[in-house]
Order: C-alpha cells, then sequence, then structure tokens
C-alpha cells in the first residue's frame, strides 16, 4: 500500500481506537478498602481540591477512597503550589487548599479576609525534610548547627571535615531544592534561622527526583528533599540523621515524625476547606471522610499519618463548634 | 458576478467599454469579507494589548519596590533569599536566555537549513514524503521529554561518558544542545516549505545556463525562497527563547551571567515556570518577579522581532 | 533604451552563475557529506529521544493503561483516560479555532492589508512578537482573563482550549502567509483577468493553492500544543482526574500534565509510567499528523 493510501488508514484506525478508549468503560476497580462506615450514598456533585505537591499524594488518595462509596462525585486535584493554591483558594476557585505550611496571617490571609473567603484549618498529616548523602560518604549523624555550618548563607565549607574533622573527607556537591519552594523556606527557617537564607552555590531542582539521582551520581553528593523521596529510593542514599545535639540525633522515619522526635525537621500538612464549600454535603463528607480515615489514606500514598491526639485535634477542627 | 454595463461605442481608436460601478451584493459581501478578515488580524493585537495589560501593573507595583536600575541592571538575581542575600538584578537571566538560544541555534540553524535543503533539492519524492512528515511528529515530542533526555541520557552518558567533558549535573551546554533539537524540525519544515515553493522555472534556467546543482541551491533558490527561510528562522528563535520546561529540568535553576557552558544557567521563561508554580505568598515582591520578569521578557522579543521584520524586507525578493 | 542600456540594466539585474569549476564540483560533493551528516545527525538525536522513551514506556501502555483512571491508591493499575480524554478535546477546540483564526488572518495580511500603513505593520510586528512569548505567560495571561476577568468561565475545558488557541496562533498565521505568498502572483492575476473578484480569487484559487503550507502550519501548532504544560497549570487543569470531562465547562487534564505531575513523584512505579503517557501521547500526536499530512500531500501544488 503507498504511503498516500496508509496515512489515512492510520488516522482512521488511531482515531477509532481513541474514541472507543474514551468512551469505553469506566475503570471501577480500587484497591484497599476503608475502615470508616460509608456516610450518605448517592452523594453528587464536584470538589475542587489544589495546592501543595507535597500533599497532593494524599488528597488523591483520599478522593480515589472516598470515591469508592460515593463514585457520583467528581474531584478535581490541582498542584499549583501551597502558595498558589491559597491564592485560587482566596480568590474561591477552589474548595479546598493543600497546604505544607499554616497559611501565612500577615500575606495571605487577609487576602481571603477581603474576598469573603472563611476556612477551617485541618492538619492532615505530617511529613519531614531528610537529610541524605551519597552512599560513599558516610555520615550516621549531624547536628543542627553542624548542618547550618554547612547550609548557611556565604558558608565555604568544602567538605564535612571543615565542620568536624572526624568526619568523612569528601568534597561536598550539593544539591537541594529551587528557591521557590516550601521546602526551601521551611529547611531554611528550622536550619539557617531564617527563611530564604541559603548558601548560594549549590545545584537546585524544580524535580526532588533529580536531587535523588544527584546525590547518587556524586561521589560527596548531599542533599536535602521531602522525606518520601528518600523512603522510595532508599536504597540509593545514605540516611543522616538530625539532632540537637551528638547524641539527640534521629534519622526520620514514619514514627519518629509522627511523634515529634524528629525535630527540627518534621512539619505538619493541611487541608483548608472553605465554609463555603462545606456548606455542601459532598464536600462536608468528603472532608468527614478524610479525617476519619487519615490512616489508611496515609498509608495508600505513602504519606505519614496523625497520632491519635493530632487526630482528635483535627476531627474537632473540622467539626467546628 | 457584478453586471457590468456595458456602453459601448466604436470609434477610431476602437471599441471603448464603460464598468459602470453600482454596489451590488456582490461587492457588499467582498467589504465584509475584508472587514471579518481584518478583525481576525486584530484579534492578535488585542491579545498583545491582553498579554500586557496582565503583566504592566503587577509589574509598575513591582518597580515600586525595586528601583528600575537595580533590576535592568544589576547583575545578582536572588529574589527568593532572605535579607542581604536577596537581589533583583535582571541581567543573569537576560544572559541566560540569550546564551541557551545562541547554544540552541547554532545546533539547530545548520543542521535544519541543511535537511531543508536535502529535502527540497536533493531527496527523491518518496523519501520526502517520508522524513518530513516523521520531522514534523517529533516537533510535537513533549517538551519535557527533551528535558529528562538531556538530564538523564545527554548529560551522563553522551557529554561526561563518551565526550569526557566536565559538565556538572545542570549545565547550559546540555540544555542548548537539546533545546537545539527541539527546535531544529520547525526550522527545516518551514525552510524545506519556503524552498519547494520556488518554481520549477527557476531551476530549471539556472540548469538550462550550465549551473551545478549545488549552485542552483546555494545561490538560486536558496535567496528565493530568503523569506520563508527567514521565517522560519524566527520561529525557530522564538520557540528557544520562550522555552520553559526543557531549561527547567536540565538547565538548572542558579542564575548565571558567566559563559562557561558547564555550569547551569536559569533562562526568564524557566524562572517564571518555576515561581509560578512554587511556594511564594501573593502579593509579595517575590511573587511580583514573575509578571516583571514576564514583561521584560516580552519587551525583549518585541525588539528583536521589529528588527527582524526590517531586516527582512529589504532583503526580500519577490519571483514572478 | 538604447540597447546597450537595456544590456547594462540587465546586468544589474542579472545573477552571474559562474560555469562549474573543479572546485565547484569539490564543494558540491563536501556539501552533499555535510547535507547527509546534518540529516544523519538530526535523526540519530531525535532517534535516541524517541528510544529512550520508548523503550521504558513499551511495557506500560497496556489496554487497561488506556482505559483506567489514575490511581493513586494501587499505582500498577493507574491508567490514563482522562488525559487521554482531556488532550483529545483540547486538540479538537484548539483545531477548530486556530484554522479559521489563522488562516483568516494570514489572508487578510497578505491580500488586503497595505503594508505602509501603521496599523498592519503593527499587527505584523505584534503576531511575531508572539510567538517568542514564553507559553506560561500565555497561561497568566489565560488565567487573568479567561478563567478570570472578564470571560470568567473557570479554570474548565474551554478556557484551556482558547489559552492553547492562542499560544499557536501566531505559528499558524507566519506559516499560512508564508504558503499564501508562495503563490505565484500570475494565477491571482489570470483569475483577476478572467474577471473574478478578490475573494473568489483567493477562496477558489489562492487558498486551494495553498492548502499544502497551511497544513504545515496547522501540524506545527498543534504538535506544539499537544506537549504544552505550562499554560495548562497555571490556568488551573487538574493533576488527578478520575472522571472524563462532561461538556466544555468542566474540569479537566491533559497527558502532559498527567506526565509533568507522574515524573516528579517521589513513588518509582509512577515515574515508569511517565514513560507509558509519553508514548500514547506520540501516537495521538502521529494519528493527527496523519490527517493532516494526507492533506497536504493530496492538495500539494508544484509551480
Amino acid at each position: 500500500m503507498s504511503l498516500n493510501r496508509l496515512l489515512p488508514v492510520l488516522a482512521l484506525v488511531a482515531s477509532l481506537a481513541f474514541a472507543v478508549a474514551a468512551c469505553g468503560s469506566d475503570d471501577n476497580e480500587s484497591g484497599a478498602s476503608t475502615g470508616g462506615e460509608s456516610s450518605a450514598e448517592g452523594l453528587s456533585g464536584s470538589i475542587r481540591i489544589d495546592g501543595s505537591s507535597t500533599v497532593l499524594p494524599f488528597a488523591e488518595a483520599a478522593g480515589e477512597l472516598f470515591n469508592e462509596e460515593n463514585p457520583d462525585v467528581k474531584i478535581t486535584v490541582g498542584s499549583s503550589g501551597t502558595g498558589g493554591g491559597f491564592e485560587k483558594f482566596c480568590a474561591g476557585e477552589t474548595d479546598i487548599s493543600d497546604a505544607s505550611r499554616p497559611i501565612k496571617d500577615d500575606e495571605e490571609a487577609p487576602i481571603c479576609k477581603k474576598n469573603g473567603v472563611s476556612y477551617r484549618e485541618v492538619q492532615v498529616a505530617n511529613d519531614g525534610i531528610a537529610v541524605v548523602t551519597n552512599p560513599n560518604l558516610k555520615v550516621d549523624c549531624l547536628t543542627v548547627d553542624q548542618l547550618k555550618k554547612v547550609w548557611e548563607p556565604k558558608s565555604k565549607v568544602a567538605s564535612l571535615t571543615d565542620v568536624d574533622p572526624s568526619l568523612p573527607d569528601a568534597e561536598l556537591a550539593l544539591f537541594g531544592p529551587g528557591t521557590d519552594s516550601g521546602t526551601f523556606d521551611f529547611f531554611t527557617d528550622e536550619i539557617n534561622g531564617e527563611e530564604g537564607a541559603s548558601r548560594e552555590d549549590y545545584q537546585a531542582s524544580e524535580d526532588d527526583n533529580q536531587l535523588v539521582t544527584g546525590v547518587e551520581g556524586s561521589e560527596g553528593g548531599m542533599g536535602y528533599f521531602g522525606f518520601s523521596y528518600y523512603e522510595q529510593q532508599q536504597d540509593k542514599l545514605n540516611l543522616v540523621g538530625v539532632g540537637e545535639s551528638a547524641d539527640s540525633c534521629v534519622k526520620p522515619s514514619k514514627e519518629t515524625i509522627q511523634d515529634g522526635s524528629y525535630s527540627p525537621l518534621s512539619r505538619p500538612l493541611f487541608m483548608y476547606p472553605s465554609a463555603k464549600a462545606m456548606a455542601r454535603p459532598e464536600v462536608k463528607a468528603f472532608m468527614d471522610f478524610t479525617v476519619e480515615n487519615q490512616q489508611v489514606i496515609a498509608e495508600a500514598s505513602q504519606i505519614v499519618p496523625l497520632t491519635e491526639e493530632q487526630a482528635s485535634e483535627a476531627k474537632t477542627s473540622l467539626g467546628g463548634n | 458576478m457584478a453586471e457590468p454595463r456595458l456602453a459601448a461605442s466604436s470609434g477610431a481608436q476602437g471599441v471603448r467599454v464603460d464598468l459602470a460601478r453600482t454596489p451590488t451584493a456582490r461587492s457588499r459581501f467582498e467589504g465584509g469579507i475584508r472587514v471579518a478578515l481584518f478583525a481576525a488580524a486584530a484579534l492578535s493585537v488585542v491579545v498583545t494589548l491582553l498579554i500586557v495589560g496582565s503583566l504592566l501593573f503587577e509589574t509598575i507595583e513591582f518597580l515600586g519596590e525595586v528601583p528600575v536600575g537595580d533590576y535592568l541592571f544589576g547583575t545578582k538575581w536572588s529574589p527568593t533569599f532572605a535579607g542581604e542575600q536577596q537581589s533583583f538584578g535582571v541581567l543573569p537571566l537576560v544572559w541566560g536566555t540569550i546564551y541557551l538560544t545562541l547554544i540552541a541555534l547554532a545546533v539547530a540553524v545548520p543542521l535544519g537549513l541543511l535537511c531543508a535543503v536535502y529535502l527540497s533539492e536533493y531527496a527523491p519524492t518518496r523519501v520526502r514524503k517520508v522524513v518530513k512528515p516523521v520531522l514534523e511528529v517529533l516537533a510535537g515530542v513533549p517538551t519535557i521529554v527533551f528535558g529528562y533526555f538531556a538530564l538523564t541520557f545527554f548529560t551522563p552518558d553522551v557529554l561526561q561518558g563518551a565526550l569526557g567533558i566536565g559538565v556538572g549535573v545542570f549545565n547550559g551546554l546540555s540544555a542548548g544542545i537539546i533545546m537545539g533539537l527541539l527546535v531544529l524540525p520547525t526550522i527545516a519544515s518551514v525552510a524545506e516549505d519556503a524552498m519547494s515553493a520556488v518554481p520549477a522555472s527557476l531551476r530549471e534556467g539556472a540548469f538550462g545556463l550550465g549551473a551545478s546543482k549545488l549552485q542552483v541551491s546555494l545561490r538560486i533558490v536558496f535567496p528565493a525562497a530568503l523569506s520563508g527561510i527567514v521565517a522560519a528562522l524566527i520561529l525557530g528563535a522564538s520557540r528557544a527563547i520562550g522555552e520553559t520546561v526543557l531549561v527547567l529540568v536540565a538547565g538548572g535553576q542558579t542564575p548565571n551571567l558567566g559563559v562557561n557552558p558547564t555550569e547551569s544557567y536559569q533562562t526568564m521563561a524557566a524562572f517564571i515556570a518555576a515561581q509560578a508554580r512554587g511556594d511564594i505568598p501573593t502579593g509579595s515582591v517575590e511573587f511580583l518577579t514573575i509578571f516583571a520578569v514576564g514583561f521584560t521578557l516580552f519587551a525583549m522579543t518585541l525588539l528583536l522581532n521589529a528588527l527582524s521584520i526590517r531586516l527582512v524586507r529589504r532583503y526580500r525578493q519577490v519571483y514572478e | 533604451m538604447t540597447g546597450a542600456q537595456i544590456a547594462a540594466a540587465a546586468r544589474r539585474q542579472t545573477t552571474v552563475i559562474p560555469r562549474a569549476s573543479r572546485g565547484d564540483t569539490w564543494a558540491g560533493r563536501l556539501f552533499q557529506v555535510l547535507m547527509f551528516g546534518a540529516v544523519g545527525l538530526a535523526f540519530l538525536g531525535l532517534g535516541a529521544i524517541i528510544y529512550d522513551f520508548a523503550r521504558d514506556g513499551a511495557a506500560v501502555v497496556t489496554w487497561e493503561f488506556v482505559t483506567r483512571f489514575p490511581s493513586r491508591v494501587v499505582p500498577d493499575r493507574a491508567g490514563i483516560q482522562s488525559a487521554i480524554v482531556g488532550t483529545i478535546y483540547l486538540m479538537l477546540i484548539c483545531a477548530a479555532l486556530v484554522i479559521p483564526l489563522g488562516v483568516m488572518t494570514a489572508v487578510y495580511l497578505e491580500e488586503y492589508a497595505d503594508s505602509r500603513r501603521w496599523y498592519n505593520r503593527l499587527i505584523e510586528v505584534n503576531i511575531q512578537n508572539l510567538a517568542g512569548v514564553p507559553s506560561v505567560v500565555y497561561g497568566i495571561l489565560g488565567l487573568a482573563f479567561i478563567v478570570r476577568g472578564p470571560l470568567g468561565m473557570g479554570p474548565v475545558l474551554l478556557a484551556g482550549g482558547i489559552t492553547l488557541t492562542l499560544l499557536v496562533l501566531p505559528v499558524v498565521i507566519i506559516v499560512a502567509r508564508e504558503a499564501i505568498r508562495a503563490v505565484p502572483s500570475s494565477i491571482r492575476e489570470g483569475s483577476l483577468a478572467l474577471g473574478a473578484t478578490h475573494w473568489q480569487t483567493i477562496w477558489k484559487q489562492v487558498l486551494p493553492g495553498s492548502i499544502a503550507g497551511i497544513a504545515t502550519g496547522v501540524i506545527l501548532a498543534l504538535s506544539r500544543a499537544i506537549g504544552e504544560t505550562a499554560p495548562l497549570l497555571v490556568v488551573g487543569a487538574g493533576v488527578s482526574l478520575r472522571f472524563n470531562p462532561e461538556g466544555l465547562d468542566s474540569s479537566f487534564t491533559a497527558l502532559p500534565i498527567q506526565i509533568f505531575a507522574w515524573t516528579q513523584d517521589p513513588n518509582q512505579a509512577f515515574v515508569a509510567r511517565a514513560a507509558g503517557a509519553i508514548c500514547v501521547l506520540m501516537v495521538i500526536l502521529l494519528a493527527m499528523n496523519s490527517v493532516a499530512i494526507w492533506l497536504r500531500n493530496r492538495y500539494e501544488q508544484k509551480w
């Protein structure tokens, strides 16, 4: 068949294939089951969630599990970043905002207030920042002070021996998140004392997966990023414990992040439903479901769940008074 | 069809025909078409105004907090660092954009034009019918694929591995070269169209005069198609200047005013994309940088384009 | 004019073609080598890219992958149905808008506009400039004026489609203009001489004669649009939808966005599936292009 004849046939077949796919059977299967009882059946409507990319897996899993019992509720999850999420939230465009930090009282909350968007702050999970090095650069523990010496503005530390002579002597190749990311803000705030204060000569990336590649591929690689990125690729990295002093070093894990012993690099994850959205039954049901089943959802999305105490607090802040 | 009223009179100078002009349905239709077409064209101006509108106010607000001189002539770009380290000099971003675009064009222009000449002048029709569509499909590969290709294959395996160049994980050379690959199909395809459209009579005339194939390609077809070729180059350059995701993934996020291609660079477009998705509180001066840089980029390309149109008009040849 | 004057004028206007010398044959051979080298290099580079994701993705693309919805809970069962449908709808909207707008603008600029008028020159510069505006700025534009602002339709499918249309419109206009310009003026003049009006000439002679070039422009434009991530993200496309967009005013997602989100996910199973999504995207692109290429081959004109 000549090329000329073949092309329209190709096009037709391809379009047919996709038409079938598009109109084809929906996927109704899913994996885990939830512990909680199903609330109202036959709920319909739509929910818009947007915000932090750290909370994204949690929100997605929550939506998916919620859909098992309420398949007619259409949940859209976005990932515009914590700041971007709040911007859309305070403009009234989203129902729930995901955040890896509390809403800023001086910059963001006033905008919400001005637009008449009132909300509840609900902690839904926990997260930690992992400090890692290349497997060949064996460091077990770094104190906050030592970390600060490496990462502070104008730092000239080129090898860990500059910080402590007993540490391995390899030339450091530093990797970290971009300066616009929440992880950067959080790390610099906790370690260097001021949000945004950091040495400038490190390799920055939008994509934490690439930071893993970078650290793994450089002899003296050292970096920091979200705990789940470490957890998913632990065989490639050496995890460094962090503590205020040498004997209080703790390595991040689900348990230590959850109970707060991994400090100071643990942080809470939030969802902010707007009051207007909560007036809709499907949103209320979704939030109730999420808080009730947060343990299962967190496990399904490989996020660190809440403690018992935090869970009951969440129910209170959601239930209102 | 308009009904010409014929008033014929014969005389010493032959037949004279008067075509009277009455407004007919036809001519009103033609007028209507003209208006509709103008409206479509004017849409582009509307879009530009909207872009300027969506950028300008925040830019002015930004310049209220950061002096214009610091912004335009400062050599350090670190808006999201704290305190003393914070600096708003946009030059490193401008330079990063120009530098990477130049690298990309250095790859895409020679390769693209050579491909175009081959496809239009030398390739047998069957080859052309296959190669040209393949090139165009490649123009549709999402740019993120190019970015990850640069990061996970080109840098470690080709640059560091095969060629042994000591580049960093994120570097300008890799981003620039792969961006050239990205832009190549556009340049090749549009230039090839332009060259194919040159009337055969021109080529045949030259062959008839004893010119070699090379001479015909370079000295007859190329100049005749120049307007289209320049359009191809401009489209390619525009694409490179505005490319966002590729640089974001492979170029790193470090603004850099140097010329060492083994270091990482940041372009204006990549900065905007990163910042827009980042965790910056709305209304802060760091957030306003998105609009200021966007506006700067827009103004820069406007100047470049005005210049290039002038140049093209001067050298365009009209055949037939 | 005297014979000498005519000859002098002719000399000024002609290109002197020297007879092929030996140096020329070498130059010719060298040029051929360069050319083949260029084509070879281009294909090598682009082939490597395709191979890279095809190898990773081929294993992932199954019927289930194409028909399932994304899943966070069971990554191995995550699918891309919503993303595929979103992308196809976006392309349909984009094509429906960009073809008439682009061709109309190109026709105006080439056939009607007096390029000495300032407003026509302004339009020209404008269009060329718009081709270089980064896609994320179109996203900001879409967010400010289509999702919010005067049109205020919210982060819905139509908003995404219009934003993409504006993004690629300059490409169509620029290429269509070249195609229209390439139609020899003898064709136009002949048509007018036979009594056709301006528009009839355009509609019956010029446009059919430039379909091939216009098709190229549309192909390039849609190819660009299908892979765009940044503007859709800014406009508010979702990252994970477990339903297909129901209409123009529905939330939506698209393949590039799904790919982007999956490659940045900590869970490596998703990173692997991103390659599969890329393969599917390429197949859709191929199908789209095939239609346009068939059109082009059928209507191509050699003057």
